[in-house]
């Protein structure tokens, strides 16, 4: 049933292949959710900044990405992404291929539904941080910049911390579909070896733990990041 | 701002565009299609065609890249730059002809129906024939299918999808059995033992490299052997259609191979039988 | 960008919106049913029960949808012991392997949700039901689970959104619905934008049916939400 024997490390096992892979969802998470932050920090802003066309925008994109299932955002991405970047270079007069490798395809199909999940993160939190610190600043002739860096980012960052642990699992789980783009993280890589070994459920039963210790140490992270941020709260 | 400028170089350090070398060849491969490609313990590609490959790479004299693909996305990602060639047990069609450039073709299989031992179904012969070629089909192949679909009237049968296997299964034998696709080979075997499926179709050297494992010792064949018309014309390289200078590269190393009978060395080390073309 | 072919894909795929609405409907309602067990238990003080829940939903949420569904279908598959027993009847069909995992998975994220909304109700509200005699039962069928479920609705929602797109990875197990239909057409036509596309436009408006679905069941339940002119 279980076969111990293909998880050893070494050439007969599947143990070091799968502590790699584990690496690389850890990386492709990480790098998604920074472009998914980055992107949802220009979204957010389009949707509070009040223009009306670029609130459209980026709702479309928002409901969109979170209406669709991720399976086919990632198999848009990959199949559409790189005839469209390949469109786009054709324009300026490059006539190869350009081909973005299974982890920068990966970062960007999961990156984008990171940011669209962020973005509401980012929005929520930002209706929290009350009016009167934004008229504080002002009133302290504080520039807009300074405005936004040195009191609005901080305190949206905090509120935004529970929302944003939870996209992170979010973004950590959906680096299991990504598969179709050959990027060789815990799930396509249990199923190589399952599919060698014809044994499933030794290798469905590993990505499974090696999963579950991801999220718990995220969890575990995130905890102490949001008791860091709120140990000078004043006392209700 | 350190997120920023952290995210801002991640993002461009991840940027790793590839361009196309005239210098390597990248070549595109399933890994999960023994004993024709396959990834081993070792996280190794191993199997005919990688010796295949990498033989003819040699006798070109350019480097050679193997890539893995998920069968389903292995045409459209060549389509898109992702590799040069596809070497991965892909049978010259005229459908994928339509997309795709083949060379000749360079090892041939059959393709038959697998079923478990004891399930009534095994060793069925059909009209006396052994094999059945497809290509100009007259009345003694389409009784042998007639005869066949009656037999399996009702089953359910497996197929690995986009394969030579589902379109036979579509154009023969649609409405007389229920057709299941998978993503992989494997996964069909799997489903056969689990019970979940009364046969499988397949290429013979597959199904004997499953039932050589001890979870496939219960599996046995059933059938005739099938190859021409739907089932293409043997096992060819996919090409871009603009790419017919790596086109001719390799079919001066096919031929060279077929004609020294290393191409035949190799796939007797691998199926244990002559399958070069 | 082949238009005619997303046209033709369009009703090609839409034949697929059968399993994927019998998926979604039954996984949501079996979900919604057992789900309310659960989250009792994870409310309440008995510390076995809310432990033992707690870790259930641990596991659950912690691991991704697609794991569970390998799990199921093809893990299980393998295990002699399960294909001899009645177990089997269940697990040898795909479909209810696919209810299965969706519903395994629901039920974790719904008792969360409605565990949410159990705690919710203030304690004022339990003290007056306590002071009107009425015993737990009763206290939980008309005060605590209505109040609990209002709650919840926009958290709830939000999961029956996810249902739908969970079922587009029933498709990885041979279930033809919309998902494995557009896979299907990719193969044959070696077009997958188009197909995609086709797929993504339904299931975004089946997603903008559920949130108006909500957005009723909110303004029918709420009414001292709503806003008076």
């Amino acid at each position: 049933m279980i076969r111990f024997d293909l998880l050893i490390f070494g050439d007969t096992g599947w143990g070091d292949e799968l502590l790699i892979s584990s690496i690389m969802t850890i990386l492709v998470s990480l790098s998604a959710m920074s472009l998914g932050v980055f992107v949802a920090i220009f979204t957010t802003w389009a949707k509070i900044s009040g223009n009306l066309i670029l609130k459209i925008f980026a709702n479309f994109y928002t409901t969109v990405i979170r209406g669709i299932p991720e399976l086919l955002v990632i198999y848009l991405i990959f199949f559409g992404g790189s005839a469209s970047i390949m469109y786009v270079a054709k324009i300026f007069g490059y006539n190869g291929y350009i081909e973005l490798n299974a982890f920068t395809m990966g970062t960007i199909s999961i990156g984008l539904i990171s940011a669209a999940y962020s973005t509401e993160v980012f929005r929520g939190a930002y209706s929290i941080v009350s009016k009167g610190q934004t008229e504080a600043a002002q009133s302290l002739g504080l520039s807009k910049l300074h405005t936004f860096t040195k009191v609005l980012a901080p305190q949206i960052l905090k509120h935004a911390l529970p929302g944003l642990g939870n996209v992170w699992q979010i973004t950590l789980k959906d680096t299991a579909l990504v598969s179709v783009t050959g990027l060789v993280e815990i799930m396509r890589q249990s199923r190589i070896a399952s599919n060698v070994s014809h044994s499933p459920l030794t290798f469905c039963l590993s990505a499974a733990i090696l999963y579950l210790i991801l999220t718990t140490f995220s969890s575990k992270i995130f905890n102490k990041l949001e008791e860091y941020s709120n140990k000078n709260n004043v006392a209700a | 701002m350190k997120k920023f400028i952290l995210s801002l170089l991640t993002i461009s350090v991840l940027c790793l565009s590839t361009i196309a070398n005239a210098k390597s060849i990248r070549i595109g491969t399933e890994g999960a299609y023994p004993p024709w490609n396959n990834l081993n313990s070792a996280g190794e590609l191993e199997g005919a065609e990688i010796d295949f490959g990498n033989e003819a790479c040699k006798r070109m004299g350019v480097d050679c890249e193997w890539i893995t693909q998920d069968w389903d996305g292995i045409i459209p990602a060549l389509l898109n730059g992702k590799y040069d060639i596809i070497i991965a047990g892909m049978s010259i069609t005229e459908e994928r002809k339509e997309k795709v450039n083949f060379t000749n073709g360079y090892m041939t299989d059959g393709a038959r129906f697998a079923v478990l031992k004891g399930s009534g179904l095994e060793n069925m012969s059909v009209a006396g024939m052994d094999k059945v070629n497809l290509n100009g089909a007259g009345g003694k192949e389409q009784a042998a299918i007639g005869q066949l679909n009656a037999a399996m009237q009702g089953k359910t049968v497996c197929v690995q999808s986009a394969t030579i296997h589902q379109n036979y299964l579509e154009k023969h034998m649609a409405g007389v059995v229920e057709i299941k696709l998978y993503q992989s080979v494997d996964d069909t075997n799997l489903d056969l033992v689990a019970g979940r499926c009364d046969a499988i179709l397949a290429d013979v050297g597959s199904t004997i490299d499953y039932m050589a494992t001890d979870v496939g010792s219960n599996v046995a064949f059933t059938g005739p052997t099938f190859s021409g018309g739907v089932f293409g014309d043997g096992v060819g390289g996919a090409v871009r259609k603009e790419d017919s200078d790596i086109l001719e590269m390799w079919n001066a190393a096919i031929a060279e191979m077929l004609a020294d009978g290393s191409l035949s060395d190799i796939t007797k080390e691998w199926f244990g039988r002559d399958i070069s073309m | 960008m082949n238009f005619e072919l997303i046209y033709n894909n369009f009703f090609i795929i839409l034949s697929g919106l059968d399993e994927t609405l019998k998926l979604v409907v039954i996984s949501l309602s079996l979900g919604f049913i057992i789900s309310i067990p659960f989250a009792l238990a994870r409310a309440s003080s008995i510390k076995i029960l809310s432990q033992s829940a707690y870790y259930y939903v641990f596991v659950i949420r912690g691991t991704p949808l697609l794991v569970q569904i390998y799990l199921i279908y093809y893990g299980l598959g393998t295990i002699e012991f399960i294909r001899e027993s009645f177990l089997w009847f269940v697990l040898k069909d795909p479909f209810f392997c696919g209810i299965l995992a969706l519903v395994i998975n629901t039920v974790a994220y719904t008792a969360e949700i409605f565990r949410g909304g159990i705690q919710s109700v203030t304690k004022g509200q339990i003290e007056s039901c306590k002071s009107l005699g009425m015993n737990r039962f009763t206290m939980y069928i008309k005060i605590i689970l209505p109040c609990a479920f209002r709650q919840a609705l926009p958290g709830y929602g939000n999961e029956m959104i996810l249902m739908v797109k969970s079922t587009s990875l029933i498709s990885l197990i041979t279930i033809m619905e919309m998902t494995g239909l557009a896979r299907n057409i990719m193969y044959k036509n070696y077009a997958p934008v188009e197909a995609f596309l086709a797929a993504g436009s339904i299931y975004l408006f089946l997603n903008f049916l559920v949130v108006q679905l909500i957005k009723f069941l909110e303004w029918k339940y709420n009414p001292h939400l709503r806003i008076k002119t």
